[in-house]
């Protein structure tokens, strides 16, 4: 078996767990087919480096850190393997492997024009996974967006570990950060009452990738996968509903 | 007081007549109370969009004729959509005497948003909080005074589908109208409110002659607002310049775009009225949320979902096969075209079976199939579970390049598809009203399921019927993909207010059938009589014959149809069920296996039920998106009912 990355185990950590789940140590030996023994070794490394939140028979979070690494390691991936399969044609069945090479390669300058190039996707073309939010300092984003795309516009402020709208529990409530999308679109979810630092709360996500609806400001509102992605939220715990 | 009045009232007798306008979001009950006060029947039902153009009416006052327009329910006047830059400019440039504001009461803050735009508009308004039962059952209580205090116009309490609140609200109307209090100007914050501020100053100076108010124009120039900019460009450029300046200088000081610091100002402002206002808020379950958690469960949503969608039409079926039969009994006392008649005495014949067959076409169509979809249509509308099949069904429909909205427009299209195509209004861009209309001409109306039911229920089997929906279910899925592919644009996403569940009104539900029936009645009953007469005349000249004769190829030899069937589409362009009534006429006898082996009827409904939409249809299509748009569309029509019929022909004469 080859050995795996620090970063190996975070993105798997990162692509397994929902909102801070504890993920089991088979479920990360089963993902990255690797025996559980090295697994809990591993976790026991990264504990120490302040990466992993690990309690032996519970299972293992991400910690701020952690999670930072493994979004930023995740979005290369991810920016990858859309890379590989829409402009350069590959197989699907190659483009994660590839991907998987190439991530722990890319610089971050590379990786915005990627992500520049790609017209700023935010899901991934290989397996429709929402790819992580840029995590790049707001003003050079802004400019990035201003100069190379066409009609995408932003309200808000970019933080650091947002999630999408779409990707909270049902039933947990978040703040928005900021939003991306053509000015139209922005300017309705702002009427609608979507503004930056509002309260939200997800009630529900119609399966196969339909509509999200939430709760906002009292009232419900139906919002469709699409738009939901580009809806960067700081995720609150349950109980604070 | 009168100069304003006669502007108004230029095409009325009476000079005195004050304007009512009623204004507010999306399904707040604006229509409800314009039916109250009016006694017009406008359509209402519990989803968004369905008051498509405003609507006007009359309501007699205290002794004055008052004239009441309703307007299409908004979120905000930007230039999102048709209706609300209609709204914008209905309110702004011809100036109602006042606006009935009216809000969900639940919903307050939100509201209060569209309220706190009004106020901008300097409109004289009354706020009418109307809902104020689904409020309470939510255990929110608002404050009427506070609210008052806090902006400054009067505050009205209602429940409009019971009556209660309406001579309130109105008596307040008429008192502003008269009246004319100065509305109380509400500051936002200090960095946005002194850069609105010179802006206006500038504006003022610089008499751009526009009758929007100088304040709101500065806000809309900050916004960046398109058709303002556009509007200002001709008159200044000084003002355009300077309000350039003013929004990036804003934008920096913030690091944010204008539009969104207005919003979020606004939002800021409602969201401390509506607090202030709120004497309690518990969050109750209602009953509504329970069933809302069935109706968009992960597998109980989609159950939910098709039975709409399905049992809708299986309700017309199976209620209109039932009711059919008893006026089929009725009507073979009468027949609906004389054959005798059409050979011996053609000018008698035009007018006799032209008028009568029209109206017993009409009668046959309207009373056993129209009445009882519109009488359910109305009760699933009414209830709000619309709103959740689109949530549920907005996947599928994203397959059709469209989004869940569109799912109401095309069952809207099981009754005619005359109105559903006019709904197609509450999509966003006119590309996705473009597919969604061409979805809904292939929707079942009304009209071919008593093709369905006339010709293959009942002489070949009602299974054979069911499976014609289910192949003409699949021509709207396949057809709409391929049109998702042709239509270059991008799709937009859905982002759609779900109301609360209602219990349907037994007396809405009533009117609603009737006044959809009539309106039926109204477009239908004069194009069948029409129609019916110049078939006549055809037939009298003895045009249909050759006509079919020319058609043979297609009809005889790749539908495999006896040839009188080119002269029974030639018949159904003008309303589908007269393939069927023609079919009776022409061969003498409801006994439609004298003439059609049972494969012909199933291919002979099927190419019926495909090809050219009806003149109504093709009139709405044309009216809506232009002619060019429309020839597409019939021709994909035709094509598609040749394909599919001519490959059913072929594949049913294998089995049967």
């Amino acid at each position: 078996m080859e050995q795996k990355s620090t970063q190996d185990y975070l993105k798997a950590i990162y692509g397994l767990s929902k909102n801070g789940d504890l993920i089991s140590t088979t479920q990360i030996s089963q993902k990255l087919n690797v025996a559980p023994a090295s697994v809990t070794e591993m976790l026991k490394k990264l504990s120490e480096e302040n990466y992993v939140k690990y309690s032996p028979y519970h299972g293992s979070s991400l910690t701020e850190k952690g999670l930072q690494e493994a979004k930023r390691i995740t979005r290369k991936h991810r920016l990858l393997e859309t890379f590989l399969s829409e402009v350069l044609h590959i197989g699907k069945d190659k483009v994660h492997t590839e991907a998987c090479k190439m991530e722990h390669t890319l610089s971050d300058e590379a990786e915005e024009s990627l992500c520049r190039l790609l017209k700023h996707p935010d899901i991934c073309s290989d397996d429709g996974k929402t790819i992580p939010a840029c995590d790049l300092p707001f003003a050079t984003c802004e400019e990035c967006i201003k100069l190379h795309n066409q009609g995408l516009e932003e309200v808000g402020k970019r933080k650091e570990n947002l999630v999408a709208l779409s990707e909270l529990k049902e039933g947990q409530p978040g703040k928005i950060q900021f939003i991306r999308g053509g000015h139209n679109v922005l300017q309705r979810l702002l009427d609608m009452g979507l503004t930056p630092s509002t309260k939200i709360t997800l009630i529900k996500a119609a399966p196969f990738n339909g509509p999200i609806e939430v709760l906002v400001r009292g009232s419900k509102l139906a919002i469709g996968r699409g738009i939901a992605s580009k809806v960067f939220v700081e995720p609150a715990s349950k109980e604070s509903a | 007081m009168f100069s304003k009045q006669k502007k108004i009232g230029r095409a009325e007798k009476n000079i005195k007549h004050l304007t009512i306008a009623l204004a507010g979001n999306a399904n707040v009950g604006k229509s409800v109370i314009f039916n109250q006060l009016t006694g017009s029947n406008q359509i209402i039902g519990n989803w968004p969009g369905k008051t498509i153009d405003r609507a006007e009416g009359t309501l007699s006052f205290e002794g004055q004729d008052i004239k009441v327009i309703d307007l299409p329910g908004i979120y905000s006047f930007s230039t999102f959509s048709m209706e609300e830059l209609v709204s914008r400019d209905y309110i702004a440039l011809e100036k109602p005497d006042v606006v009935i504001n009216v809000l969900d009461a639940s919903v307050l803050e939100r509201n209060l948003f569209f309220t706190l735009q009004l106020l901008e508009m300097q409109a004289p308004i009354v706020l009418c909080l109307n809902q104020v039962d689904v409020a309470k059952s939510k255990g929110m209580i608002i404050d009427k005074d506070k609210l008052q205090t806090s902006l400054g116009v009067p505050v009205v309490f209602s429940t409009a589908t019971r009556g209660e609140g309406i001579y309130e609200v109105v008596r307040e109307a008429v008192k502003v109208a008269t009246q004319k209090p100065k509305p109380r100007p509400f500051k936002y914050r200090k960095e946005l409110e002194e850069r609105i501020e010179q802006l206006k100053t500038l504006i003022e100076k610089e008499n751009l002659s526009l009758q929007y108010p100088s304040r709101w124009i500065a806000i809309k120039l900050l916004e960046g607002d398109s058709k303002i900019t556009e509007i200002v460009a001709v008159k200044s450029q000084a003002v355009l310049t300077a309000s350039k300046t003013i929004a990036t200088d804003l934008q920096k000081s913030c690091q944010e775009p204008c539009f969104s610091i207005i919003a979020q100002e606004r939002y800021a402002l409602a969201s401390s009225i509506a607090a202030n206002a709120l004497q309690q808020n518990e969050i109750w379950t209602t009953f509504s949320d329970k069933l809302e958690w069935l109706t968009t469960h992960r597998v109980w949503g989609y159950f939910t979902s098709a039975g709409v969608i399905v049992g809708l039409l299986l309700w017309t079926f199976f209620v209109g096969n039932a009711l059919s039969g008893i006026i089929a009994d009725g009507l073979n006392l009468i027949q609906p075209v004389d054959p005798v008649l059409t050979s011996q005495l053609p000018i008698l014949a035009i007018i006799i079976n032209g008028v009568w067959g029209g109206i017993v076409a009409g009668l046959t169509l309207v009373i056993p199939f129209v009445i009882p979809f519109y009488l359910l249509l109305a009760v699933v509308e009414d209830s709000g579970i619309l709103t959740r099949v689109a949530f549920m069904m907005d996947s599928t429909m994203h397959k059709i390049g469209l989004h869940g909205k569109a799912l109401i427009p095309i069952i809207l299209g099981y009754g005619c598809n005359v109105p559903a195509i006019q709904a197609c209004k509450i999509m966003e861009t006119r590309r996705e009203r473009l597919l969604a209309a061409f979805a809904i001409t292939f929707a079942p109306c009304s009209a071919r399921t008593i093709i369905l039911f006339g010709m293959v229920g009942l002489f070949v089997g009602i299974h054979w019927a069911l499976l014609l929906y289910v192949v003409d279910l699949i021509v709207i899925f396949v057809l709409g993909r391929v049109a998702m592919k042709a239509v270059p644009g991008k799709s937009t996403g859905l982002i759609m207010e779900m109301s609360s569940f209602k219990r349907p009104s037994a007396k809405v539900v009533l009117k609603q059938t009737w006044a959809r029936t009539k309106s039926i009645i109204y477009v239908v009953f004069p194009i069948y009589i029409v129609f019916s007469a110049l078939v006549q005349v055809l037939y009298a000249f003895n045009v249909l014959a050759p006509l079919s004769d020319a058609l043979a190829p297609l009809t005889v030899w790749w539908l495999g149809l006896p040839a009188f069937a080119g002269v029974l589409l030639i018949l159904g362009t003008v309303r589908k069920e007269f393939v069927l009534v023609g079919a009776v006429a022409i061969l003498g006898t409801s006994d439609l296996l004298v003439g059609f082996t049972p494969v012909q009827l199933v291919v002979m409904a099927l190419v019926a039920m495909l090809y050219i939409p009806c003149v109504a249809t093709v009139a709405i299509l044309g009216k809506e998106f232009g002619w060019k748009a429309t020839a597409v569309i019939t021709a994909a029509n035709i094509a598609v009912a040749l394909l599919v019929g001519g490959l059913a022909f072929r594949l049913l004469s294998l089995f049967i």
